[in-house]
């Protein structure tokens, strides 16, 4: 049967009431402000810092994402940050002292065409390169590792091969928030739900603190980490971002016996799958194409990824749903994060990750806390600057990325 | 799903559609005075709102047109046609 998941700790953190000014001041309690806030202790030493979470900690993104974790992208710059958050998260349980259900399952990502499985090599070959680990699987391969695939040529878009990472896996996403949560508040950092950032303290270009929902609250570093809601933040203080918010949406059948090895994922047919501990398999889609903060999307696009599932693993067949829900993700031109400083003094940015940060939370945190405690990027950020916009040098992880989550 | 009011078909299910993103993005008139930060805020840079957005569609499996529609990025109510 199932797995036994582990028992809740019996405290997490405290719920302190905001002081007047912090040094630093994360907007957004998510994965990635609860991740920086970590780091920013742990690296830094920095420990005057608050967390403002308008909800309550991981409401957003953090628990409703489908919690794939892999770092075999294509280009340079994305493998380097990507990597260095699946090493993070290979020492983060014992370093958190937290059972968050890390599992390394291997990740496959199908190809269904010959181009697909030009571009599929290729990305092994660059993951090679960059230390990455990747293999090429041929169908019958494929079908050693997880043999629920479909690989059988008749099927309208047959499994020609994948590319596997066999140290990419799985985690449960709620228990990594309270990890970073509880070791943060441990030292000291304010985490404050309930208050929501609705403007910002300012003398011209500078920006002296926010103005919130339990009060004004002064800091020498501001960083946003709102996810889906960044353009909104962004806006109240004047600032334009290359940013569309977007649903995608996930979902669950019911508990079912363990039957899926691994994480399956295919850019073509635009499904992932895989069984978490309980028992659920867990489905993600592609983004509605419409811009939306209602945190749901059409019922079409489910649709069409739960055929896509029934083609590839024909055993779902008798499945059911029984839960569907939606995220807002901020998507970029490139499919890349924006990491760093932005043209208003004092104020940073951390977002843009949108259907795919979660497997980034820990070099996400860590290199917005080299940011926010000395001002200036961390080299794998460097890249990922908002003036590259300006200057041409994207990073194009569409399609290259494999499925973006 | 929603249910979109294409002006010369009547309403239809949001499939039969593709979407175009923000509305009345004018081409640059003389691009080539454009600074990088003006050609990248032409490229790269859209409205993002939460609340009432004019957008773009076109009826893809229907009369092949695009028009504009404003539409509540929070409800998903469409506000008006134009
Ligand atoms: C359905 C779905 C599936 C996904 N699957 C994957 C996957 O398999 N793998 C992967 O790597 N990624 C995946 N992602 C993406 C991933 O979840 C996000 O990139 C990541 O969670 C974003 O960072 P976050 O955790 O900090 O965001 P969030 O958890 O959304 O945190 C942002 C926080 O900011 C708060 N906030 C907003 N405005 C304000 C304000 N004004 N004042 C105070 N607080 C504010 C919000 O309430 C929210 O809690 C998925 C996303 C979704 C929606
Ligand atoms: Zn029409």
């Amino acid at each position: 049967m199932s797995a036994v998941l582990p028992e809740h700790p019996e405290f997490l953190w405290r719920n302190p009431d905001p002081r007047r000014s912090y040094e630093v001041v994360i907007v957004g309690g998510g994965g990635h402000g609860l991740a920086t806030a970590y780091y920013l202790a742990r690296n830094h030493g920095i420990t005057n810092v608050a967390v403002l979470e308008r909800g309550w900690l991981a409401g957003g993104n953090m628990a409703r994402n489908t919690t794939i974790i892999r770092s075999n992208y294509l280009w340079d710059e994305s493998a380097a940050i990507y990597e260095h958050a699946l090493k993070q998260w290979e020492a983060l349980p014992e370093e958190l002292d937290y059972d968050f259900l890390f599992s390394q399952r291997g990740v496959l990502n199908l190809a269904h065409t010959p181009q697909d499985v030009r571009e599929g090599v290729r990305r092994v070959n660059a993951n090679q390169l960059n230390g990455v680990d990747a293999e090429w699987l041929n169908p019958d391969q494929v079908k050693e590792f997880c043999p629920i695939v479909d690989i059988s040529p008749g099927v309208r878009y047959p499994v020609l091969g994948a590319t596997l990472q066999p140290r990419a896996g799985i985690a449960k996403h709620d228990h990594v928030a309270w990890a970073f949560a509880r070791t943060a508040d441990e030292h000291g950092i304010d985490l404050i739900q309930d208050c929501e950032v609705t403007g910002f303290l300012r003398d011209g270009d500078k920006i002296l603190g926010v103005q919130t929902t339990r009060g004004p609250i002064m800091a020498d570093r501001i960083g946003l980490a709102a996810a889906g809601h960044t353009s909104v933040l962004a806006g109240l203080a004047g600032l334009r971002l290359p940013l569309q918010s977007h649903p995608l949406q996930a979902l669950v059948s019911e508990l079912l016996e363990p039957v899926h090895p691994c994480v399956v994922m295919s850019n073509h047919v635009h499904v992932y799958v895989s069984q978490a501990h309980k028992g659920e398999l867990v489905m993600g889609a592609g983004v509605d194409p419409y811009n939306s903060y209602a945190q749901r999307g059409s019922v079409h696009v489910i649709e069409r990824q739960m055929a896509a599932a029934l083609e590839l693993f024909p055993i779902f067949a008798r499945a059911h749903v029984i839960r569907t829900w939606g995220g807002i993700v901020d998507v970029t031109p490139d499919a890349s994060p924006i990491i760093g400083a932005t043209p208003l003094a004092n104020l940073f940015v951390n977002c843009g990750w949108g259907t795919g940060g979660f497997k980034a939370t820990p070099a996400s945190g860590w290199v917005y806390a080299h940011t926010l405690a000395t001002g200036r990027a961390h080299p794998l950020n460097e890249p990922f600057a908002l003036e590259r916009f300006t200057t041409g040098a994207l990073i194009d992880e569409h399609g290259a990325a494999a499925v973006a989550h | 799903m929603l249910l979109i009011p294409c002006p010369w078909c009547g309403d239809r299910d949001e499939t039969e559609f593709h979407y175009g993103g923000q509305a009345h993005v004018a081409y640059p008139q003389s691009p080539d005075a454009l600074s990088d930060a003006q050609w990248a805020e032409y490229l790269f840079v859209r409205d993002n709102p939460k609340g009432e957005f004019a957008e773009r569609w076109c009826h893809n499996a229907g009369c092949r047109r695009w028009f504009n529609l404003v539409r509540d990025t929070a409800t998903h109510q469409i506000v008006v046609q134009r």
